[in-house]
């Protein structure tokens, strides 16, 4: 076997779909990969510190290990977020508190990915528990966007974006529980999609709030996407809110035609607070769209205006009881003066006031508030009533489009530091990316365009539940005719 | 005057073979931490799947005591802060359980009563502390065990009536066979609301909360106490506080734990890893097609069917596997009177005494039948069956071969009898005198020296004719 027919690698080449190909040919093989993508992290990382738990001598090992048998995803490098469980390997949501856990199990995904294949390639960066939009909060420091690097790579799953953006890793999974793929996605210039609610088993995936979050995965293009997808998707019966019904072959979705395919642009999402390069970039993205044959039309979602306000109520009244657990008792952080404390509720106190940054304080206040007795009808209740009008909006406006399209996020990405003092501007980063996760429909988001200051811009796809086949299918014909995919950050 | 207001609140860890939500064993004893798994203790990540046996356990004892099973129920999450609890919530239900509105019958002195259910809900057990000196220790094997929690409404107006609502409710759950319902290893648990109100009054008294009692006596001696404690308060003028209190069994007091001041909030609010769960009424009705005939049913057949007394059938049928093992008898030998008499007296005074359960009894029908069957055919004394029946509870042998063994069988031959009967006349002339002179009694002196002589293998009612024969003969002689 000589090398020298053997191709340079091109690292920003460096799709799944790609390489799945060059091994075949036998063109590349896994480990020249790894070693080209280790000696890439050297010298990437320290500029954008995706990463919080990277561990070369195990990744060599499981180079050596990768199964005989062929898998849908062998040799593949995959980063997972650091809310995912992997068994034992450090899984700390990026929060103090979680630190030195490493889970006795995979996550479903995992499983799943390991089963294919694919080489477990690093834990990435996150908001602590995945609450934030910026990536700002971890507890092992901000991770920077590829593009710029004072700008943040959006959140929470800003380090699973920022790796694959910058190549440092092949693909990515993420978790969204209002937008934290698709905003990162939208922000460092790549694909990422938050399939339905259900079709992702959430099994071993640390809660943030159990009824919005979802998996899903964060990649270079739009057929990585669905390549992920067609592994990761599927009846988990170990999660009870996972659906038990086929999934498609989603790469077949990729067909370069929707001619007739009905798109709805929602008036709502134009209104206030729209930068003005976010939706000279939407609108170009609509005007190809019609080129291509789509139909496209102006649909309504009246309860929008809800959605931040019912999100804050549901999230973070779940996500306070979730984080309830971390306690100190069993695992993670405990509390080190622990010979000065009086008791359990001491105990308790201390370990949480001392685990959890900021940002989960704020949020685990606000969720409990809104669940307490004499506040949970008004708060709790309501915003439960608010989530089906919202969802009721996507089912009528389905009845007259196949997709629902609307900007990503409503800025372009923004400086570091310029929204940590303001909780409330954070809150609205998510505005477009919450109702989806309220309603528990899919959407992807893809690249749309760039500002003038060369920083990206994402636009959303929404589709009908289970319907992530139609995303694919025009989120994939819109990228065969324009080239922002293939636009690279200098770094 | 005061009248007692009593609501019962039963917790009942139900025999399924692994826990609610995850596929770790159910089972009590084990070393601690070794029935665990991602799932019971709550690690992050980990998610519930509910336990379709626990569900089918759960309507089962809902049908059971008349409850109206909820087309759709919700689990929900009670959150509060204890070691013991891994995931600092715990899976139950609150404003949609699995069942609610139905009743158990229970028998006062004076009448028949219906306690009314308010609701049967189905939850997760927590861990367990140990406190040593130095150190607190958790062990997580009882986190996850379903528990079926019955509330009554506040029918019960005495410790009496409390008492009688348990041991029903007992005997029901064990004829359902989804617990083994022992108090001992917590797989039963009961808590007591209770209050008094001036008689007539229909508001409720301020009411204190009972824990900690392991025994239905001991429900019944707490409740005494406590009824009385508060009628003193009230006769004394003052009020009586809502608190939580332990009782004491020793010291025959309940004692005050916290006050309800302190009460949780406990920000119930629907688990979200579970979704809304629907009710088929075909399995509904599958499910009742299953229920067995429960011991009030059974009573009165058994009165009927067997002719047995109110009190015999109650004793045989309040222990589901008691009143199977009776109809099993029954079917094999026809004098149920003869077979209630052994069961109700000789081999419960047996288990009683080796502190045996009911459950554990396994000699064979056809076994304690073999030995009825001798003692009908007079090949051996009643009294000697009671000894039989003993070695064959001991070591599980059949009556034939104990008797043979033993040489137990009454002596059939009449002249080895009689050579007997002449020898102890010979040896006791004051007896006989006796006897002769109008004592009675004397004859029993004499019948009890032939069955000492005989090792107790003659028929006494047979040594009593034949003495009476040879001595009228000898009197008539003399």
């Amino acid at each position: 076997m000589s090398t020298d027919k053997r191709m340079p690698i091109n690292i920003e080449n460096l799709k799944i779909h790609r390489l799945l190909e060059l091994y075949r040919t036998k063109e590349l093989n896994p480990k020249e990969v790894i070693d080209c993508l280790f000696s890439h992290i050297e010298k990437i990382e320290p500029k954008i510190k995706a990463f919080v738990h990277f561990n070369r001598e195990k990744i060599t090992k499981e180079l050596e290990n990768i199964p005989q048998k062929e898998g849908k995803l062998k040799g593949i490098p995959v980063t997972i977020k650091d809310n995912i469980c992997v068994k034992d390997e450090p899984t700390t949501c990026a929060s103090k508190i979680l630190g030195g856990f490493s889970p006795p199990y995979d996550a479903t995904v995992v499983e799943r990915l390991k089963r294919e294949g694919a080489i477990l390639f690093g834990k990435a960066n996150m908001d602590e528990f995945a609450f934030g939009s910026s990536c700002e909060t971890s507890f092992y420091g901000p991770t920077h966007n590829p593009w710029n690097t004072s700008c943040v790579p959006g959140g929470s799953s800003g380090g699973s974006a920022a790796a694959v953006a910058s190549d440092e890793t092949v693909a990515s999974l993420g978790s969204d529980t209002g937008g934290s793929i698709r905003q990162p996605a939208s922000f460092c210039g790549i694909v990422g999609l938050k399939p339905t609610y259900g079709r992702v088993s959430r099994y071993g995936l640390v809660a943030f709030a159990s009824s919005l979050d979802q998996i899903g995965p964060l990649t270079k293009d739009v057929k990585d996407c669905a390549l992920l997808m067609n592994v990761i998707a599927g009846y988990d019966e170990k999660d009870s809110t996972s659906v038990n019904i086929p999934v498609p072959d989603y790469t077949k979705a990729l067909v370069k035609d929707i001619r007739g395919m009905k798109i709805g642009v929602p008036r709502e999402y134009f209104l206030e607070g729209i930068d003005k390069e976010v939706k000279k970039a939407i609108e170009e993205a609509i005007t190809l769209i019609k080129d291509l044959k789509a139909e496209v039309k102006e649909v309504s979602l009246p309860h929008t205006e809800y959605a931040v306000a019912t999100y804050y109520i549901i999230a973070t009244a779940e996500a306070s009881s979730n984080l309830a657990r971390f306690d100190g008792v069993q695992y993670g952080y405990r509390t080190k003066d622990i010979s000065s404390v009086n008791d359990i509720i001491q105990f308790y106190s201390r370990t949480r006031k001392e685990g959890f940054g900021a940002e989960a304080k704020r949020r685990i206040m606000l969720g409990t508030y809104v669940l307490s007795h004499g506040y949970y009808d008004a708060y709790y209740l309501r915003a439960l009533k608010v989530r089906t009008l919202i969802r009721k909006d996507f089912e009528e406006a389905f009845k007259e489009c196949d997709i629902i399209l609307t900007p990503t996020s409503p800025t372009p990405p923004f400086r570091m530091g310029e929204k940590t003092e303001n909780p409330l501007a954070m809150y609205l980063s998510d505005i477009y990316t919450i109702s989806v996760n309220l309603a528990g429909v899919p959407a992807i988001s893809l690249p749309c365009g760039f500002t003038n200051d060369q920083l990206p811009i994402g636009m959303q796809l929404i589709g009908k539940p289970f319907d992530e086949e139609t995303i694919f299918r025009l989120a994939y014909t819109y990228e065969q005719n324009t080239d922002w995919h293939y636009k690279k950050p200098k770094l | 005057m005061y009248e007692t207001v009593i609501g019962l609140e039963v917790h009942l860890q139900l025999k399924t073979k692994t826990k609610a939500f995850c596929g770790c064993a159910n089972s009590f004893g084990a070393e601690p931490n070794t029935l665990v798994c991602p799932v019971c203790l709550g690690l992050p990540g980990s998610l519930p799947v509910l336990n379709k046996k626990a569900l089918e356990y759960a309507l089962k004892v809902a049908l059971a005591l008349n409850c109206e099973v909820k087309e759709f129920f919700k689990f929900d999450r009670k959150n509060y802060y204890y070691p013991d609890l891994p995931k600092n919530y715990q899976i139950s239900q609150y404003d949609m359980p699995l069942s609610i509105n139905g009743y158990l019958e229970i028998d006062t002195e004076t009448k028949n009563k219906r306690i009314r259910i308010k609701r049967v809900h189905l939850e997760e057990d927590a861990g367990k502390l140990i406190h040593t000196p130095e150190y607190s220790l958790v062990d997580y094997n009882r986190a996850g065990v379903p528990l079926l929690e019955i509330v009554t409404e506040p029918d019960i107006n005495s410790a009496e009536e409390a008492y009688e609502y348990l041991v029903n409710l007992k005997s029901v759950l064990e004829y359902l066979e989804v617990s083994d319902c022992n108090m001992e290893k917590g797989s039963l648990r009961c808590d007591a609301n209770v209050s008094l109100r001036k008689k007539g009054s229909s508001v409720l008294g301020i009411k204190t909360e009972l824990k900690n009692m392991n025994s239905f006596k001991a429900v019944r001696d707490a409740l005494d106490f406590e009824i009385s404690r508060q009628r003193k308060i009230l006769d004394g003028g003052e009020r009586v506080i809502q608190e939580t209190r332990l009782w004491d069994a020793e010291e025959g007091i309940t004692i005050s734990m916290r006050t309800k001041e302190e009460a949780h909030d406990y920000r119930y609010f629907p688990d979200p890893d579970l979704v809304i769960f629907t009710v088929d009424e075909k399995v509904i009705k599958s499910i009742k097609d299953t229920l067995p005939e429960f011991p009030r049913q059974r009573c009165l057949r058994f009165q009927k069917e067997y002719s047995l007394s109110f009190y015999d059938a109650e004793v045989l049928t309040r222990s589901k596997y008691l009143a199977d093992y009776f109809e099993s008898c029954a079917k094999l030998y026809p004098y149920p009177k003869e077979i209630s008499n052994w069961l109700t007296t000789e081999v419960l005074a047996y288990l009683n005494e080796k502190k045996i359960p009911i459950e554990e009894f396994t000699l064979e029908s056809e076994k304690l039948i073999g030995l009825l069957k001798i003692l009908q055919a007079k090949q051996i004394s009643r009294n000697t069956a009671k000894d039989v029946l003993r070695i064959m509870l001991d070591t599980n042998k059949d009556a034939d071969t104990i008797i043979k063994e033993k040489n137990l069988f009454l002596i059939s031959d009449e002249s080895d009898l009689e050579k007997i009967v002449d020898e102890v006349i010979k040896n006791n002339p004051n007896s006989v005198n006796d006897y002769l002179k109008g004592k009675e009694n004397a004859i029993m002196f004499l019948v009890g020296q032939v069955m000492k002589q005989t090792k107790g293998k003659a028929d006494p009612v047979r040594v009593n004719t034949l003495l009476k024969t040879k001595l009228k003969k000898g009197g008539d002689n003399a």
